[in-house]
């Protein structure tokens, strides 16, 4: 009996292959796209300014909203300190990717990948919270600042217009900090990835070929790794993007485009606005891999 | 600087290379003559890639010094010797164009876009490559990359190529047509090539000089025909081409002393029984145990004495596959002439 099931199905390859497909398909389009194309939908929707409700019409002019200058200054905000933590991120995750891709032996590659991981395993809010405590007036990090003399730095650094703050864990600074901290295991993890696969010949055939060790790193490391970077960016970016637990904890007054749809949803009930503003950073994340591809970021791929 | 003629391309003076407790390499000593095509050849981990690599400047003596036309290079960066490489996997760098890759030695010395296209143009052409500059290494077939590699590695017209097994991963047919070609290549260009493979054939093919690798040592170097016909141990008569190794009292019995030698398997005649051997030769009786036919010729497995067997290869001039294969269980005379045996000591 098992024996003649199991040669029906090895005769019907392409019903195996649709009976193994379907319910991850059917997944991927109700569950993801669905929920996606809803939140579409509902962002062409509009907010009776008068009773609160939400008005099923297809209009435009939650959109406009989205250009009003309070959140035309959320999106560049959250863009800016976006792109800031991508590239901070890359230029930290870059050497410690290459050493364990390149020179670490493998039992201390082992150690160091579990090293980079095992923050994964905690929970999110609760190393948030310690960075808040860490970057807090009285904090530890404030008073090794003491320590060494670097108060005075400390101040005029938080004293700078629009990134300062009373504190490190209400300033712009301390976010970018603790953004930087947060995401950069997804920043090493691909461009490791992308290392391990450039093999040691190439780079034994640049020197070889009169390459000095930074000619070799421009010309053959940096253009092989790059679709690792991009691809660690692309986590790092659209994770910034979309934060709201961050700017909820840590920072100012001033929005972000996550805590923007949070309170937009939440407390003041307007879904297609928050909608609208969660379509933002779709259309960046868009933009920025179609200029990804236009670099080659997925030629070597 | 000019190559003084009497200047070795490379000199090994007491190198040797240990890994730990591993001697890759163990106190080499070696001169490979300017303009000659020299291989280095031996089985795996017999210490060739190793001499390869610290030629390069990718690897380091642990001692003893290495000298590039009379210069000391042991621990210069491979960026600062004038030496090139053909790796094994070819190294081609994906990311760049066949014209690109050709090109890179001329670019990272800042050498005038202008000026590299014509010298692109050039080794294209040596490799007979014209048309390929735009093409993606991807694109290319195994032998076609092959040819990007060597043309990457002249174009800086080095000193001294290194070629490190390039042929291996390519099929029978364009593998012989590629040694052709190296060896034309190398003839027309006039550097010292220095060659590593693992295939007897090979390096007998193509070198002026073969130095046979084995545990870190060399066992002996010469030409071709020398390593062939007079191997200096058992190991090399072993190891380049098949041999027969005959010692104790056979050996006593034939050639009066009890001294290993080594003789090749066409060298030995197999006639009947009756035959008296002419002066100067050598022979033993023996019966047939194995027969394998092989097209163009037969290879015997000849019992001389219980547990001992000589391979013997003969042409298959008139004999057909019925008649060889019938010669099985038949007592035979071996005979081979005096000069053809090489003591190999042991």
């Amino acid at each position: 009996m098992l024996n003649r099931i199991s040669t029906y199905f090895y005769q019907r390859p392409k019903l195996v292959l649709a009976l193994f497909l379907t319910p991850p398909m059917l997944y991927m389009l109700v569950v993801y796209l669905g929920s996606l194309f809803s939140l579409l939908i509902n962002s062409f929707y509009s907010i009776d300014d008068f009773t609160g409700m939400i008005v099923r019409e297809f209009t435009m002019r939650t959109y406009a909203q989205i250009f009003n200058i309070a959140n035309r200054e959320i999106v560049f905000r959250t863009a800016a300190m976006a792109l800031v933590v991508t590239i901070v991120d890359a230029l930290i995750a870059f050497p410690l990717a290459y050493y364990i891709a390149k020179f670490a032996s493998p039992r201390l590659r082992t150690w160091l990948l579990i090293a980079v991981t095992v923050p994964l395993w905690s929970s999110y809010l609760v190393r948030v919270y310690a960075w808040k405590l860490i970057l807090a007036k009285e904090g530890i990090l404030s008073w090794f600042i003491h320590l060494f003399n670097l108060t005075d730095a400390l101040d005029w650094l938080l004293g700078l217009p629009g990134i300062g703050g009373s504190s490190l864990s209400l300033s712009p600074i301390g976010m970018f900090i603790v953004f930087v901290y947060i995401w950069l295991p997804y920043m090493i993890i691909p461009i490791q990835t992308a290392l391990e696969r450039v093999p040691g010949s190439l780079l034994e055939a640049s020197s070889d070929l009169g390459a000095r060790p930074s000619q070799t790193f421009r010309t053959v490391i940096l253009p092989l790794a790059f679709p690792g970077v991009v691809a660690g960016s692309i986590f790092t970016f659209s994770l910034t993007l979309g934060d709201f637990i961050i700017p909820l904890t840590l920072g100012n007054s001033k929005f972000f485009i996550g805590q923007a749809v949070y309170s937009y949803q939440g407390t003041g009930g307007n879904v297609p606005l928050a909608a609208a503003m969660t379509m933002g950073p779709v259309v960046i994340m868009v933009l920025y891999l179609l200029i990804a591809r236009r670099l080659g970021a997925f030629d070597a791929i | 600087m000019m190559n003084n003629p009497s200047t070795p391309a490379i000199q090994f003076d007491k190198v040797s290379r240990y890994f730990g407790e591993v001697k890759a390499v163990d106190h080499v000593d070696l001169e490979i003559i300017d303009g000659e095509f020299f291989s280095m050849l031996g089985p795996s981990g017999s210490g060739k890639t190793t001499c390869l690599r610290m030629i390069a400047g990718f690897d380091r003596p642990t001692s003893g010094k290495i000298h590039l036309y009379g210069q000391d290079v042991s621990s210069l960066p491979p960026y600062e010797r004038d030496v090139n490489t053909v790796f094994q996997d070819y190294a081609l760098f994906p990311h760049m164009n066949v014209e690109a890759n050709i090109a890179y030695g001329l670019m990272v010395k800042n050498v005038a876009r202008q000026e590299r296209t014509k010298h692109v143009d050039e080794m294209l052409e040596l490799v007979r490559l014209s048309g390929f500059a735009g093409r993606k290494p991807s694109q290319l077939s195994g032998g076609q990359r092959q040819r990007v590699a060597l043309a990457r590695a002249l174009i800086n017209h080095p000193k001294v190529l290194l070629l490190d097994e390039p042929l291996g991963a390519l099929d029978l047919k364009l593998r012989q047509q590629m040694q052709i070609e190296l060896k034309a290549i190398q003839k027309r260009v006039g550097i010292t090539f220095i060659f590593v493979t693992h295939d007897q054939e090979e390096a007998i093919t193509m070198s002026d000089r073969i130095a046979v690798f084995n545990q870190g040592k060399i066992e002996q170097i010469g030409s071709p025909s020398d390593i062939y016909e007079r191997p200096a141990s058992s190991f090399v008569a072993g190891f380049v081409g098949t041999s027969n190794l005959v010692g104790g009292e056979i050996a006593k019995r034939t050639t009066g002393s009890e001294q290993t030698f080594s003789i090749r398997p066409e060298k030995i005649h197999i006639g009947s029984v009756s035959d008296n051997p002419a002066s100067g030769m050598i022979s033993l009786d023996g019966v047939i145990r194995d027969v394998v036919y092989l097209g163009l010729f037969t290879r015997y497995l000849i019992e001389i004495e219980d547990g001992v067997d000589l391979v013997v290869v003969e042409q298959n001039l008139k004999s057909t596959s019925m008649d060889v294969l019938s010669a099985k269980g038949q007592k035979v005379k071996l005979s081979w002439h005096q000069d053809h045996i090489s003591r190999v000591g042991g």
